[in-house]
């Protein structure tokens, strides 16, 4: 079964992780990847993206006739996907565990970040006939 | 690939990998030394004809590769054993003996099937040690990127190797038991492909063949196993609906509502001659109900001709067999079929205290449409959605939207048909 672990945070959230101190973000970096390391050696990873910061972002509408309406005004309370992993594993549980690895990146001074990931399982297809 | 070389070496593959094992005792490097042997084969017999003996020359290549795995490792520990060693040298001089053991092939399947892995690991090993697929093959069916799937097949391959399983049968003892564990793993690969046979990815329906073509085999080999036969008999008459149970937008067509004209008549007759060959021999086990069900439905002309008195009584015998709840909820479903929805309803309240249903789609689902059947529109309607809440298939979420979209429209006759969940 297959789960995607979605991090988001506010544009605030944003700000504040660009303005970490080297030493704080290579710790930072040397967690993610390591972690991507572990889903792949694991046998569970099968896709993971990092998303552009929030300030490019634009909310698009369609238009009369379809054209795009672009806004880029958004309020400081939205959260902000900034990033997901799709993982295949073999029980909720073992999504909830690695969640729980990617939720405790460090923050600032080593400190683990708790950041929520929201996990939500990905749709398959149509159900089994019954055993 | 030419087909025909395809499905040789397909069919070598366990065969081949069978007597490199035996001969080495190394499971893992054996497995590598026969995947490359056959690629060499897909490369070079296109080109070149086949080999006389196609077996004997991917045994001498996986040999060769052997040796030179034994001579690397051992340049770099200098500790290897001499057994190795000696069987590396005598590999190369003399004119081995390919003479193919059959049960060779069916280690192998206990192999790969060891309760020690995880169904994932047993799966993918099953498929590639026995089934000869490649793991970009097993990667592009479980929809994971290919390095994601080797490192799977690595990891189990690793596993076995520090488990210490020896390559041989299983004691006698034990045999029964680890026969169940084998038809489970073949049960899941055929789920997988049967499952996802719709949507953009028709190859995943490949995965039912190969888990009926893996179950023939066990079948050859265990010709006197009952539910060896009950499980490929269940695959055949399932399979059968294929086409039947979904429509052309991949929207899910419950079984009273299938086409059955375009049930495959030809599978469901082997199917039943199978199982009527089958169930004289005593030894009743729940593979060979679930076939006697699934051909009790296939064997009716229309929906309405079902005879679900038959279905309830086979029911009635897997439920002292298995602890199944999915069991008891079709059950449930074959008891409101013959008694009324009332009495389903009734087993349905007994099933709402069982944990392992608690929270689960088809609890409701089945509610729904039994209540759909009681004429208790209102409340079917709210199961129906609680349902689709619940449920992680995209289709059966767009099914059951659309029973609770289409009782709250306008007042229809109550559905006299079963459930799609239920066989």
């Amino acid at each position: 079964m297959k789960y995607i672990l979605m991090m988001s945070a506010k544009k605030a959230d944003f700000d504040w992780y660009a303005n970490w101190s080297k030493h704080d973000l290579q710790a930072n970096f040397a967690f993610m990847r390591g972690f991507s390391k572990e889903l792949k050696d694991s046998g569970t990873f099968v896709s993971a993206e990092g998303l552009a910061f929030p300030d490019q972002a634009k909310i698009v509408r369609a238009g009369s006739s379809g054209e795009p309406i672009t806004d880029a005004v958004f309020p400081e309370a939205k959260e902000f996907l900034a990033g997901y992993w799709i993982v295949d594993v073999e029980s909720p549980e073992q999504a909830y565990r690695i969640a729980a690895r990617a939720s405790a990146a460090p923050g600032p001074g080593g400190t683990p970040g708790n950041i929520p990931i929201e996990v939500r399982q990905v749709m398959s297809g149509p159900p089994e006939e019954l055993l | 690939m030419d087909v025909s070389i395809e499905h040789l070496l397909r069919e070598l593959t366990p065969q081949v990998l069978g007597t490199v094992v035996r001969r080495f005792q190394d499971f893992a490097a054996a497995e590598d030394a026969v995947q490359e042997a056959s690629l060499a084969a897909a490369m070079q017999w296109p080109r070149e004809g086949l080999p006389e003996n196609p077996r004997a020359w991917l045994t001498q290549v996986a040999f060769r590769r052997m040796a030179d795995h034994i001579r690397s490792e051992s340049a770099r520990q200098r500790r290897e054993s001499e057994v190795a060693l000696e069987a590396a040298r005598t590999s190369e001089s003399t004119a081995f003996e390919t003479a193919p053991q059959e049960d060779d092939t069916l280690v192998l399947v206990f192999m790969c099937c060891h309760p020690a892995l995880t169904p994932a690991s047993a799966i993918a090993l099953t498929l590639r040690a026995v089934g000869g697929l490649s793991t970009a093959e097993i990667a592009h069916a479980f929809l994971v990127p290919e390095a994601t799937m080797a490192q799977r097949i690595s990891r189990a391959k690793q596993s076995i190797k520090n488990s210490g399983i020896p390559f041989q049968l299983p004691t006698s003892e034990e045999r029964a038991q680890r026969l169940r564990a084998v038809l489970h793993v073949l049960y899941l690969i055929f789920n997988e492909g049967y499952t996802s046979s719709t949507g953009p990815d028709l190859r995943r329906a490949d995965l039912s063949h190969e888990a009926m073509r893996l179950t023939r085999i066990v079948h050859h080999l265990q010709p006197n196993d009952t539910e060896v036969a009950g499980l490929l008999a269940l695959m055949l008459l399932t399979d059968a609906r294929r086409l039947a149970r979904t429509g052309a937008e991949g929207e899910l067509i419950p079984l009273a509502q299938q086409d059955r004209a375009l049930w495959d008549r030809q599978q469901i007759a082997e199917g039943v001659a199978l199982l009527s060959a089958t169930l004289p021999k005593g030894s009743v086990g729940p593979y060979q109900l679930q076939a006697a069900i699934a051909a009790v439905h296939d064997e009716a002309a229309r929906a309405e001709d079902t005879d679900w008195p038959q279905i309830l009584a086979l029911y009635e015998l897997l439920k002292r067999m298995s602890d199944n709840p999915m069991v008891m909820l079709n059950h449930a479903i074959a008891t409101a079929m013959v008694h009324g929805p009332s009495k389903g309803l009734e087993l349905l309240r007994a099933l709402d205290s069982d944990a392992r249903l608690a929270g689960h789609h088809r609890l409701d689902a089945v509610r729904a449409h039994l209540l759909e059947m009681a004429g208790d529109h209102e409340v079917a309607i709210t199961h129906y959605r609680i349902a689709a809440g619940r449920t992680t298939s995209l289709p059966e979420r767009n099914y059951l939207m659309t029973q609770a979209a289409r009782l709250s429209e306008g007042p229809t006759s109550a559905a006299r048909t079963a459930p799609p969940t239920g066989q």
